[in-house]
């Protein structure tokens, strides 16, 4: 299959993710780190594609949830949450136990009577 | 967009915007070449804490729940000198409508920008506030946008930030979410202008007289319940707002005693705030040194031309924590306590833990806020992403702990440390950023400041007036 058959197709009105550059590298603040001043600042904003259908990759033209319109480059449609209650941290769970151990230990010192 | 003529040419129309999108004219309280009125820009709020209280409680902001943390009192104990250990409480701002006492600042300044017939606010915020603003803009009718950075230069986000950019879209708002870089601010102007929305700022007098309730009722809440005031009260300290309109609101439930304002931060010393590389490095995106320093030395470095928030006119005393440490409270606080809440938000707690240890069993310590908790934005999430962004996280002793290389979560609590910032310095610093800023404005010659400076020099630091004409005799004569 071409390429331009499995880049992901939104229509008019599908709630897309675009991001546009808003400085390049050259244009950034002086006093800023050198680390921050070689790379562009981008963008990223969601709103509804008010193209009549674009593909992943291509500059479109979007109507955001309070009414305003932006061009950028379209970079996903449906755009999701991803972030979680992460992978187990075991030193939490050591932390967690000996947390535990004490109350016990505190609560026995205490004769039972809470 | 893409010119840097644009930037500059916006930059320089910087005040012009300013004004009009907070409605207030700040060049009426300037008085020298450093000096403002401050009171009088505080007094440009035209409401009393009784009519704040109500429009909060329009929207059923404040009046949150005050905790004793009992069981956490007596682990303090257990590690301090006889006789020793305070009592800790903790005030549940996660309870506001947006899970962060930043509710009480959206509050009324969203209140605000309605009565002065804006259509719309605009917050440039990484953290609670944004969702704060979102929650009560949909509340009183008013469209938003939330401005964010929250991305590295590889696209890989904070989960924190990203939760809080879920949660401002949950209320309906508008969030742009950049990349590092403090020209956010660009941005930010050229928003302003395109939109004529207002400028829901942290540092607006209204942002900030929206905490003097929450000072106050901590003081009639702890009174009620000890029938005395806390000894000390611990804040989180980043943009100074939240010390400053806490403190204020405590002054103004007048007592015969008052407590220590102590100012807590996150060290993150080291990193810088504004590079790329770095970003990533801190599991902190608040709350931490940061800001808390550069603020609290130039607070008039935010996004309005004078802000309200100025923290060493009211903090005693200023301690910094480890992240490794704030981590380690979040985890007891949940299990000693039922009490799921932060990180970020648990700065003070950990401060005030240490602090505890200091002080008399009969004394009374207060932590004054809490936020909620969610994905991304919560102890596992945090670490789990430091790791992956190849921060070595370990148990140990948190002195080791290096901001950016190393997260080293407490061994045993009785590790976790306050560790001081010299407040003497940080004043210092002030007036040497004073007589910058005097000197940017092109105020002429420096030797005649007037005495309106010296007096105003005199009320930020908290410094008599023989003190403060040494240091700016020195930094002049230095040139």
């Amino acid at each position: 299959m071409s390429e331009e058959r499995t880049t992901p197709k939104a229509r008019k009105g599908d709630w897309v993710r675009i991001q546009r550059t808003v400085l390049e590298p050259g244009e950034r603040a002086e006093h800023i780190p050198e680390d921050t001043r070689k790379v562009p600042l981008e963008m990223w904003a969601k709103g509804f594609l008010l193209d009549e259908e674009a593909r992943v990759g291509e500059v479109v033209e979007i109507e955001t949830g309070i009414g305003r319109r932006m061009k950028g480059i379209m970079e996903s449609i449906n755009p999701g949450y991803r972030h979680s209650f992460g992978e187990t941290v075991p030193e939490l769970l050591k932390i967690g136990r000996q947390l535990r151990a004490w109350r016990w230990e505190h609560e026995s010192g205490r004769g039972g009577d809470g | 967009m893409k010119n840097s003529g644009e930037y500059t040419e916006v930059m320089s129309r910087k005040s012009e915007i300013l004004k009009k999108a907070v409605g207030l004219d700040y060049e009426g309280f300037e008085s020298g070449a450093i000096a403002f009125d401050y009171e009088a820009l505080m007094g440009s709020v035209p409401y009393d804490l009784k009519q704040i209280q109500q429009i909060q409680g329009e929207t059923g902001v404040g009046n949150t729940p005050v905790f004793e943390l009992r069981n956490l009192t007596e682990l303090a104990r257990s590690y301090a000198p006889a006789g020793k250990g305070a009592r800790i409480l903790l005030k549940d701002e996660a309870a506001n409508p947006s899970g962060s006492f930043k509710a009480r600042r959206a509050a009324l300044s969203v209140y605000q920008a309605k009565k002065s017939g804006f259509k719309g606010v605009i917050a440039a915020t990484s953290g609670n506030y944004g969702a704060a603003v979102a929650s009560q803009a949909a509340m009183r009718g008013l469209d938003c946008i939330v401005v964010q950075e929250c991305y590295d230069s590889h696209g890989v986000g904070q989960p924190e930030i990203i939760e809080k950019a879920r949660k401002c879209e949950a209320y309906g708002a508008e969030v742009l979410q950049l990349s590092v870089g403090p020209e956010l601010f660009f941005v930010f102007l050229k928003l302003l202008e395109e939109t004529g929305f207002f400028n829901a700022s942290l540092y607006t007098p209204y942002a900030v007289a929206g905490i003097e309730s929450l000072g106050y009722e901590l003081m009639v809440q702890t009174r009620e319940r000890y029938g005395r005031g806390p000894d000390a009260v611990v804040v989180t300290n980043a943009g100074g707002g939240n010390l400053t309109g806490t403190a204020r609101g405590i002054a103004g439930a007048a007592s015969d005693s008052l407590p220590r304002i102590v100012a807590a931060s996150v060290d993150l010393r080291g990193l810088n705030m504004a590079s790329d590389g770095d970003f990533n490095r801190k599991s902190f995106t608040t709350g931490h040194t940061g800001f808390g320093i550069p603020f609290s030395v130039f607070p008039d470095r935010s996004d309005v031309p004078r802000s309200a928030a100025r923290p060493l006119r009211y903090l005693d005393r200023y301690v910094t924590v480890k992240q490794g440490e704030v981590f380690f409270m979040t985890e007891a606080l949940a299990r000693l306590e039922g009490l799921e809440r932060g990180p970020a938000g648990n700065t003070s707690l950990a401060a005030a833990f240490a602090l505890a240890q200091e002080m008399d069993r009969e004394q009374i310590i207060l932590v004054q806020e809490t936020e909620y908790t969610g994905a991304g934005k919560h102890v596992q999430p945090q670490l789990a992403f430091a790791r992956q962004e190849g921060i070595h996280v370990y148990l140990g002793d948190p002195a080791e702990e290096v901001p950016g290389e190393s997260i080293v979560l407490p061994e045993t609590p009785g590790l976790i440390r306050a560790r001081e910032i010299d407040v003497e310095e940080l004043k210092k610093s002030y007036i040497r950023h004073g007589i910058d800023f005097a000197r940017q404005r092109g105020g002429g010659d420096l030797k005649s400041l007037s005495e309106k400076d010296v007096e105003f020099l005199m009320q930020e630091t908290r410094g008599d007036r023989s003190w403060v004409e040494n240091y700016l005799h020195d930094f002049l004569e230095e040139g």
